[in-house]
């Protein structure tokens, strides 16, 4: 059965959004998921701030270190996640230590457990391959939490087919090398990856450096089932002008481009 | 021979995916040029250490110390290699090996910058780019050393995040070799990381006990009773205990830094000290799982030291493991301690260390002329302090050479009157 992350994608390309809780306060955040999520987000992505991000670039690094700085906690954290009133799933995405620190006993089962009481759907922890991906797959499956999984330009074969043998929910695929944040072209790396993608059972999503309409559009068209931005809102966020109406209206542009990317049909663009 | 991801429960390989093909291809790269000496790589390490940097490094019986503390002391002279620390050991290795893999570009963090200008004379000596990432406090506070990594040609980029010091630069670092994967090695600085980086890190290193190991049992015509490095990352540490730790009657003491106490700042999520051996609690950061400073939800604490190339929140996973293994005697000193060794030995034996081996020398102090004196040290460890632990025939890892810290030593000797410390007095008058 498919679930409520992989069901996201049913009707139209998805556009998933990602800000950092907590960034600039909590109350804040839930305001922005749900302008989010009336602009068209099928799917919000919630940044659980992590002292050492290894995986991002500035913009979403400024967000983490405000939103450590205003207080948040992975116990705030699930606590506004559990008031947060959206018809649509959320995933946390977050590094491995907090995950394998939270509750009396160290684990990553107390953490997923509530989690999934906190209604989070599924995870993304960028510090956690596949290798050392075990425990917490264990556990997601057991509370019926999706494990995340990104695919890098990077990735071998061999090591795509063992994240594609416990991969749930959809595929990450990292639309090029580095870290996080928006850039102004879509890279050859994309199309390449969702190429080899191509016989993947599940949705396939593409992140790192989306951040316009026309993006959005060319990664469908090229055969994505959704889009990821992060360091776009993130920029909305920071800005602190605005904030909501504009979130609403960059997901919403988004989202459009996704669906045109559906609507054309697909041209040999490349040899 | 084969390489093992795991110390115990410690180690691992918790790193993007992004770096996940680079990681397996370096533990191939390691595996065949390391451990099985492909292509001749050891041979030419060897030669290298040897001929550019100086090896083999004496093993000295310091005689004034001896005497102060009434039994044997030997210093391992690491502060003689070329570069005026035990750090060109891993550089040189790493270089190489990032040349005989085809990679044309390496990156390296830096805290105390004595890594960065290793790797940045590795560089140059081996003719392949190189770009150090340095955090902004470190880069004031070690400026002599940035000027080495400059005039070796090594583009050193700032790092403004953070406390600015080597967490953030290895952040950094990261990622950057996630950007430039496939051309780029990341020569890490200590024996942390995912695997192989501690494993290797700890076999180019190795050579420090090996020869110790030899050199004592021609001078003092047998092993010692044990061996005393400081402890930051721990490359030293495990590069002067490893031929050691079979021998289970020598007795390794890896001394932390204790900054100004064992305490934490909840408040602003700080640690005064640097001892993740002595105080930090399990988890996962930088690739491994190890001993860290972090609070209860598991974000990392910074970390202080007046050194600043022990003032780093985790510690190698192997050490960890043979901490919990009662192996390894996990010590610490303070500061002040720190300071008042490095004056000592100056004065005493003629050798300026490095602030970071300063503290060995300090836990010497403590532990061996307690009972030569019959006082107990200051900031005491509750249980595993005894100095007739430490035996009479002891070596000490000197692991670096001081003429970087002078700056910091003058200055901080100064402030906390630090009784060993020599009057400045000269500089004062004229014109």
């Amino acid at each position: 059965m498919a679930s409520e992350i992989e069901a996201a994608f049913d009707d139209d390309p998805a556009l998933i959004s990602y800000v950092a809780a907590g960034d600039p306060d909590a109350e804040s955040t839930k305001e922005y998921v749900r302008a989010l999520v009336r602009g068209g987000a099928d799917i919000v992505e919630l940044g659980l701030p992590f002292s050492e991000p290894i995986a991002e670039g500035s913009t979403i690094q400024g967000a983490i270190r405000r939103a450590l700085e205003a207080g948040m906690t992975p116990q705030t954290y699930l606590d506004l996640v559990a008031d947060l009133d959206v018809d649509v799933p959320l995933v946390c995405m977050t590094y491995y230590n907090l995950i394998y620190q939270y509750g009396d006993d160290r684990g990553v089962e107390p953490f997923v457990a509530a989690a999934a009481e906190a209604g989070i759907a599924g995870l993304i922890v960028p510090d956690l391959p596949v290798d050392e991906s075990d425990p917490l797959k264990e556990a997601c499956d057991a509370h019926g939490l999706d494990l995340i999984f990104m695919v890098a330009p990077t990735t071998t074969d061999d090591r795509l087919d063992r994240m594609l043998a416990r991969a749930s929910g959809f595929v990450y695929v990292q639309g090029r090398l580095g870290t996080t944040g928006a850039r102004s072209d879509v890279s050859d790396e994309t199309h390449v990856s969702l190429d080899r993608l191509d016989a993947a059972d599940l949705p396939k999503a593409v992140g790192f450096g989306i951040s316009e309409r026309e993006h959005a559009r060319e990664i469908v068209a090229g055969g994505a089932d959704g889009v990821i931005v992060g360091s776009a809102f993130v920029d909305i966020v920071a800005s602190q002008e605005n904030v909501a109406d504009r979130l609403e209206a960059k997901a919403r542009e988004l989202k459009a481009g996704a669906v045109e990317g559906a609507e054309k049909v697909p041209e040999p663009e490349r040899t | 021979m084969s390489s093992e991801p795991k110390f115990g429960d410690y180690g691992g390989q918790y790193v993007p995916e992004a770096l996940m093909p680079a990681v397996e291809e370096l533990t191939d790269a390691y595996e065949r040029y390391v451990l099985k000496n492909e292509d001749g790589f050891v041979d030419e390490f060897r030669r290298r250490l040897a001929d550019f940097g100086g090896r083999p490094t004496p093993l000295q019986r310091a005689d004034a110390l001896s005497e102060r503390y009434d039994r044997e002391i030997y210093l391992k002279r690491e502060d003689l290699l070329h570069g005026g620390a035990h750090k060109l050991n891993n550089a040189l290795g790493q270089v190489l090996l990032a040349k005989y893999m085809g990679k044309d570009r390496i990156v390296a963090e830096t805290g105390a910058g004595q890594h960065g200008t290793a790797t940045a004379m590795a560089a140059a000596h081996l003719d392949i780019d190189c770009e150090i990432y340095m955090g902004r406090t470190d880069i004031n506070r070690q400026r002599p050393n940035v000027f080495r990594m400059r005039i070796h040609d090594a583009a050193v980029n700032p790092v403004e995040m953070g406390s600015g010091t080597l967490k953030e630069a290895i952040n950094e670092t990261m990622r950057d070799w996630a950007t430039n994967v496939e051309d780029t090695h990341y020569v890490i600085g200590s024996i942390v990381g995912p695997h192989p980086f501690p494993q290797m890190v700890r076999d180019f290193q190795s050579v420090i006990s090996e020869e110790a190991r030899e050199q004592i049992r021609e001078k003092a015509g047998r092993l010692p009773d044990s061996v005393v490095a400081c402890a930051g990352g721990g490359s030293n540490t495990m590069g002067a205990f490893h031929e050691f730790v079979d021998d289970e009657a020598v007795d390794l003491y890896a001394v932390e830094a204790g900054g100004s106490g064992l305490t934490i700042d909840e408040e602003n999520d700080l640690a005064p000290h640097s001892a993740s051996l002595s105080a930090g609690e399990e988890g996962v950061l930088h690739g491994a799982r190890t001993k860290l400073l972090q609070n209860p939800d598991g974000q990392i604490l910074e970390s202080h030291s007046v050194s600043a190339g022990l003032d780093y929140s985790g510690v190698g996973p192997e050490l960890a493991h043979l901490v919990d293994d009662d192996r390894v005697t996990p010590v610490n000193v303070g500061d002040d301690a720190a300071l008042e060794a490095f004056h000592r030995l100056s004065k005493l034996e003629g050798i300026i260390p490095a602030l970071e081996s300063s503290h060995a020398l300090a836990y010497l102090e403590r532990a061996a002329r307690s009972v030569a004196d019959g006082s107990s040290g200051e900031q005491s460890e509750p249980g595993d302090d005894s100095a007739d632990e430490l035996g009479d025939l002891v070596v000490v890892n000197v692991s670096g050479r001081g003429d970087k810290d002078l700056d910091t030593v003058i200055e901080e000797s100064d402030a906390r009157d630090i009784d060993a410390a020599p009057s400045m007095e000269v500089f004062n008058g004229g014109e």
